[in-house]
């Protein structure tokens, strides 16, 4: 059985300049995927290109085994049995809910719309909402509305484009687990583009980072986060220093925190310079440990405090503590490494 | 390939011509062409024509046809935006009624509301008479201001053409987010401040938008400056034109007017760019209108009533008076023909005129490379050109035209076709497209600016073609816009008269004509018939008007 | 888009379908006189003759500008005009032809129509001084030059030189008087103005009556159609009106004419011709008279009742050509004067 979705060096252009470059990656049936990345990353453009509104420049795309984009041929964007649900939702104000979700549903009689219509919306918790106009919803339930009508006519794979980016932080989150838990109930495959890693975690079950048109990486969350592969994957995802060091015949690590022994994730040739990625939990408060460090900043962020430690050669680095732990800034603490695997990047002169 | 998959395609060039651009660019030529034979004038010399008129009346035309816009603008802010706040912001008693009533002026032609004015106000009319007879004074023992002057004209055209800024600052002070009215409020600023910081500025893109249309009508008057005796531009195309028989001259004249307009067109270019970063929130809560306090709503009630009586209810008082008092015209037979001719007319030209900026616009909006920019643009050019000048120039080409094909006709086989289209109905409704195309323009660009390419994107993704996206989601959220360009424009042709009057074919007449021509022969009265027939005709359709654009709010995006 | 087809595109498609006209028995007519001023006669001519009549009116200018326009193939046949300056033009614009009509060359006074046939004057419309009755001695009256003695300052009601008749009037002055004579007559005439000039020839009728000055100039049937008018205040005012015939002594009152000139391509030429001679015919020459109170052409028909209480007149015998000739010089000789 083919692959829901293939993606094979695919390439997008806006006249000479180069959006989307050489990205590959495949999505199998039922999987929800993620496009992350900073704006200006290319992802959109992506996404556009698998939903069709864009031409492909190099490569291909292929939807359930059939090519649908390719250099000068671009199967139009309805004829792909894909939904997409927009960032402003475009929900159209001239009809009421029930006709907004059942647009796209056609060959089916009346009543069978009518019962798929109060099926989405009971899916959704909005029954009850056929006859109202969108303006008469709330943001999160316009949101609702958004997905349930690209889902109505079932397609072989959903694109959300920034869905979420509209609402408020807190509606946020709890949509994209709703929104999770709704397309694995269905079985969708589909496709987020966000630049929201939170987003990305809650929701997908791969990720794809982009920089600069680039696939830099295609894991989990975990992976990204604890085993990125480059240096711009390990920035944009999560918290953490770049400690300078050196490694060490027998291949350690030397640097301003000591000699670090672990496990690399990819290791090091010995005696190159490199930059040790330390993630704020790899620092563990410890007051009996010798090693103290001046706190300079910190933030409380309710279970824990995130402080910002110095060292001495001005190079800062993070530590997540529980909030009963509470310093001052300005004050010493004890800290301990606890590094389980060693993520270090040869220093690039600039 | 499909709609929007080619407009992407096509926006990544500097630009390429389709078939659809290509078509734009031509229908924007054909409507150019008046302009451009008029312009064609500026290469033959003038002579010694402009040094007359440079040394003698030249600094008149350029004065007072400044001083009159200036005195329309200020009139039609001030009732049309005034009279906007008060029926979309404010709850008072009446206001559902001027709501839609205080569209009604748009009915009548300037030169009509002149002409009742002057048989009101003027020296010998009924109010000076009474109060002569009063007082007992005679001429120069009392001041009494005169109708019949560049302010009276100015008057006269500010309360025929405010509605335009009414129509356009009402829609979008409706439009506007109540929270933003309400920040300035928290922020300590009172009602007025708050009217005059926020909602003002707000909803400066769209007064613009009205005003500049007053202000074009304004430059294309020439019923009302010609019969106040007032020399602007227009009145000085004539002169020179027919007076000093110089057409050359005349055409420059012509065309400097139109550098003004082109000036007029980019402001407001200027400030409608501007617009898009207005609306930040596209969420906005239905009105909550404010309660007025008794004297306010008295206050508001007489803003609004004084608009519509001097505006309306004033003049048509006085042509019913007129009608069935002195009249010695009649309603017959030929009468009915008359109101037969008007309606074909105006709603032939409306018709195409809507059709012609449907697909402009969505040239527009497609294909949108500067080629086709600047073609709409140019097609929208005609409104502030007076009649005249714009009936000239179709009438010479069309001729031309059909003179040339006659020649070849008979030429290769022997076989004449006469006049094909010179003195028939299509050069006259030509005349109307280039002349009133701006305004369906203008509306139907606005209502399609409504409609967000996602809301295309999203109806492809599901599957729905471009064809049904235009029935299923463009036609139904432009209804509104296009009924407003539809009715504009009928209600325009309706009151036209001067290229109605050169063009049209024989034995056929039309309200504004017979209106006209008994005007002009200067028995006021017997044209009241007529004039109220134009009046009573344009009402249903400013009333239907009125009704589509409240009820098209409540299918504003989300 | 039903909706849209039904009531938008079927007018135009019937609108577009109307005939055009191309019968054998007709006259195609542009007319600068009014509808109401010529159908009812048209109307006649056509009970007599069974010749239907097609009219345009419109401005004469326009009218011109129409006809050549169309050239060759016009469908025009005659053109009427309310004053000779328009006849003349179109002569001199070549869409003209000469008649060769013996009854027409009899009937209308050498004077009257073109030398060479091209155009023939219909009826007169005579522009004399009028005063209000009691307020003014119209012996103290004599001539339009006369005008500017001091003693009429501020008392003078005349409309704008846009228009034609005051354009005429001036022209008239020119061939009499010579350039330099009359232009330094309109800037002292001016001077004598009551008010800006503005409205028409009964707006200045109804000021003097109202008393806003004691002087109008005015053509006589504005003041004929006030006093049949059914507006007692329009009556009253025109019955204030007496009626001064200037330069008696001299050339004579300013007259222009109403005229027609047939089409040089005319296509119903016959049926044209036929046209013009009803139109000089006793009973459409009565009519003028009567209904629209101008002079008949010829002199062997009676002004109607009201025309004849003004008396008898001498009429400025200049060669009507020359007012088309020298109307530019005229409109230009007024801007020079400031008058407005």
């Amino acid at each position: 059985m083919p692959n829901q979705l293939n993606v094979k060096h695919a390439s997008v252009k806006y006249g000479r300049q180069t959006v989307v470059d050489d990205v590959s990656f495949e999505l199998e049936r039922g999987v929800i995927g993620c496009l992350l990345g900073p704006s200006g990353c290319g992802k959109t453009s992506l996404l556009r290109a698998i939903a069709g509104f864009e031409p492909l420049a190099k490569g291909e795309i292929l939807l359930h085994g059939r090519c649908v984009s390719s250099p000068g041929e671009t199967l139009a964007p309805e004829k792909r049995r894909v939904g997409m649900v927009f960032q402003d939702f475009a929900l159209y104000p001239h009809l009421n809910i029930e006709d907004n979700i059942a647009f796209g549903l056609r060959g089916q009689s009346q009543a069978q719309r009518r019962e798929r219509v109060k099926s989405l919306l009971a899916l959704v918790g909005l029954s009850g909402t056929q006859k109202k106009y969108p303006h008469q919803l709330s943001g999160g339930q316009q949101q609702r509305v958004a997905l349930v009508r690209a889902m109505a006519p079932q397609p072989d794979i959903l694109l959300l484009d920034e869905p979420f980016s509209g609402l408020d932080v807190e509606l946020r989150e709890q949509l994209a687990r709703e929104v999770r838990d709704i397309l694995k109930r269905e079985e969708v495959t589909a496709i987020l583009v966000t630049h929201d890693q939170l987003e990305a975690f809650a929701l997908a079950d791969a990720i794809g980072v982009l920089g600069d048109g680039r696939l830099r990486q295609w894991d989990n969350g975990y992976s990204l986060y604890h085993r990125p592969n480059d240096r711009f994957v390990a920035d944009f995802i999560g918290q953490g220093a770049m400690i300078p060091g050196e490694v060490t015949m027998d291949g350690d690590i030397q640097s301003a925190l000591g000699k670090i022994h672990g496990e690399f994730v990819k290791q090091p040739a010995a005696g190159e310079k490199v930059e040790l990625l330390i993630r704020p939990d790899d620092v563990v408060h410890d007051d009996e440990s010798d090693f103290k460090l001046k706190i300079v900043d910190k933030v409380f962020q309710g279970a824990e405090y995130l402080y910002t430690l110095a060292l001495e050669d001005g190079t800062e680095l993070l530590c997540l503590v529980q909030s009963h732990h509470d310093h001052d800034v300005g004050e010493m603490i004890g800290i301990r490494l606890y590094v389980d695997h060693l993520v270090a990047f040869p220093v690039v002169a600039d | 390939m499909q709609l929007v998959s080619d407009k992407r395609l096509l926006s990544r060039l500097p630009f390429r011509i389709n078939g659809w651009s290509l078509g734009v660019i031509s229908i924007a030529l054909l409507l150019a062409v008046p302009v451009l034979v008029v312009l064609g004038y500026l290469l033959e010399p003038a002579g010694e024509v402009w040094e007359h008129l440079a040394a003698t009346v030249l600094q008149d035309y350029v004065i007072n046809s400044l001083l009159l816009m200036v005195g329309v603008a200020i009139g039609v802010l001030l009732l049309g935006v005034s009279t906007a706040w008060l029926t979309s912001m404010c709850q008072f008693p009446g206001r559902w009624l001027f709501e839609w009533a205080l569209l009604l002026p748009m009915a009548i032609p300037a030169y009509i509301i002149a002409y009742t004015y002057t048989g009101l106000f003027d020296f010998a009319g009924p109010v000076q008479t009474l109060l002569r007879e009063l007082t007992g004074w005679g001429y120069g023992d009392y001041w009494f201001p005169e109708i019949r002057s560049i302010e009276g004209a100015a008057l006269m055209l500010a309360l025929v053409l405010y509605p335009y800024v009414y129509l356009l600052s009402r829609a979008a002070f409706m439009g506007q987010s109540i929270c933003v009215l309400d920040v300035s409020r928290t922020l300590g600023n009172g009602p007025w401040r708050t009217f005059f910081m926020v909602a003002l500025p707000l909803a400066r893109p769209a007064i613009v938008a009205g005003l500049s249309l007053a202000l074009m009508e304004t430059l294309a008057d020439y019923g009302t400056v010609q019969y106040f005796g007032v020399s602007t531009f227009t009145t000085g195309i004539f002169r020179t034109w027919y007076g000093l028989n110089n057409a050359a001259a005349a055409a420059q004249l012509s065309a400097m007017l139109l550098l003004v307009v082109f000036t007029l067109i980019l402001i407001e270019k200027g400030s409608r760019r501007q617009a898009r970063y207005h609306h930040t929130t596209q969420r906005h809560q239905s009105l909550t209108r404010f309660q007025l306090t008794r004297l306010q709503s008295f206050m508001a009630f007489m803003i609004c009533f004084g608009a519509l009586f001097f505006g309306f209810l004033l003049p048509a008082g006085q042509l019913l008076w007129w009608a069935l008092t002195t009249a010695e015209e009649s309603l017959d037979g030929r009468f009915l023909s008359l109101i037969t001719h008007s309606l074909a007319l105006a709603a032939s030209a409306s018709g195409l005129a809507l059709l012609l900026a449907l697909f402009l616009s969505y040239g527009k909006r497609q294909y949108g490379s500067w080629p086709v920019v600047l073609a709409v643009r140019t097609a929208g050019m005609g409104y502030a050109i007076p009649g005249t000048v714009i009936a000239i120039g179709v009438m010479i080409p069309f001729a031309a035209f059909d003179n040339a094909l006659d020649d070849w006709m008979r030429a290769q086989f022997g076989w004449s076709t006469g006049l094909l289209l010179s003195g028939t109905l299509v050069a006259l409704i030509f005349a109307y497209l280039v002349r009133f195309l701006a305004v369906s323009l203008q509306t139907v660009e606005a209502g399609l600016g409504k409609i967000r390419p996602t809301m295309d994107e999203v109806a492809l993704s599901m599957g729905v073609g471009s064809r049904e996206i235009i029935h299923r989601v463009h036609m139904p959220m432009l209804k509104g816009s296009l009924m407003t360009a539809l009715l504009l424009v009928f209600v325009d042709v309706l009151k036209e008269l001067p290229a109605t009057l050169i063009l049209r074919p024989f034995n056929y007449n039309t309200l504004a004509v017979r209106a006209y021509e008994l005007a002009s022969d200067e028995r006021l009265a017997d044209a009241s018939y007529a004039s109220l027939t134009i009046v009573a005709v344009g009402i249903l359709p400013v009333i239907l008007l009125s009704r589509s654009i409240t009820r098209s709010r409540h299918a504003e995006p989300t | 888009m039903s909706i849209l087809t039904k009531f938008i595109l079927a007018p135009v498609v019937l609108s577009l379908l109307l005939p055009v006209v191309a019968n054998a028995d007709e006259v195609n007519l542009y007319s600068a006189r009014k509808e109401k001023l010529i159908k009812p006669l048209l109307d006649r001519f056509t009970q007599e003759t069974g010749i239907e009549v097609n009219l345009v009116t419109g401005k004469a200018d326009a009218l011109l500008q129409r006809l050549q326009s169309e050239g060759r193939n016009t469908p025009a046949d005659l053109l009427i005009t309310t004053d000779a300056g328009r006849l003349h033009r179109a002569k001199a614009a070549g869409v003209t032809q000469a008649v060769e009509s013996e009854l027409l060359n009899q009937l209308v006074p050498g004077n009257y129509r073109d030398p060479e046939g091209h155009w023939f004057g219909l009826s007169l419309r005579a522009r004399p001084i009028l005063y209000v009755k009691g307020k003014v001695d119209p012996s103290t009256l004599s001539s339009y030059e006369a005008l500017i003695d001091p003693q009429w300052k501020g008392r003078i009601c005349i409309r704008s030189s846009g228009n034609i008749y005051n354009q005429s009037l001036v022209a008239s002055m020119i061939e009499a008087n010579g350039v330099e004579a009359t232009e330094s007559w309109a800037k002292s005439f001016v001077k004598q103005f009551a008010r800006p000039p503005k409205g028409g020839d009964r707006d200045q009728i109804k000021a003097a009556a109202a008393g806003l000055c004691d002087i109008a100039v005015a053509n006589t049937y504005y003041l004929a159609g006030m006093l049949k008018s059914k507006d007692q205040a329009q009556r009253q005012a025109a019955e204030k009106m007496g009626v001064f015939w200037p330069n008696q002594a001299g050339r004579g009152a300013h007259v222009n004419i109403s005229g027609a000139a047939l089409i040089k391509t005319a296509k119903h030429k016959q049926a044209a011709i036929k046209l013009l001679e009803f139109l000089v015919g006793e009973s459409a020459q009565a009519w003028y008279a009567e209904t629209n109170g101008e002079y008949p052409v010829r002199s062997d028909v009676a002004a109607g009742e009201t025309l004849q209480a003004w008396g008898k007149f001498s009429m400025d015998g200049i060669n009507l050509s020359r007012l088309g000739e020298l109307n530019p010089e005229a409109l230009k000789l007024m801007d020079r004067a400031g008058w407005k």
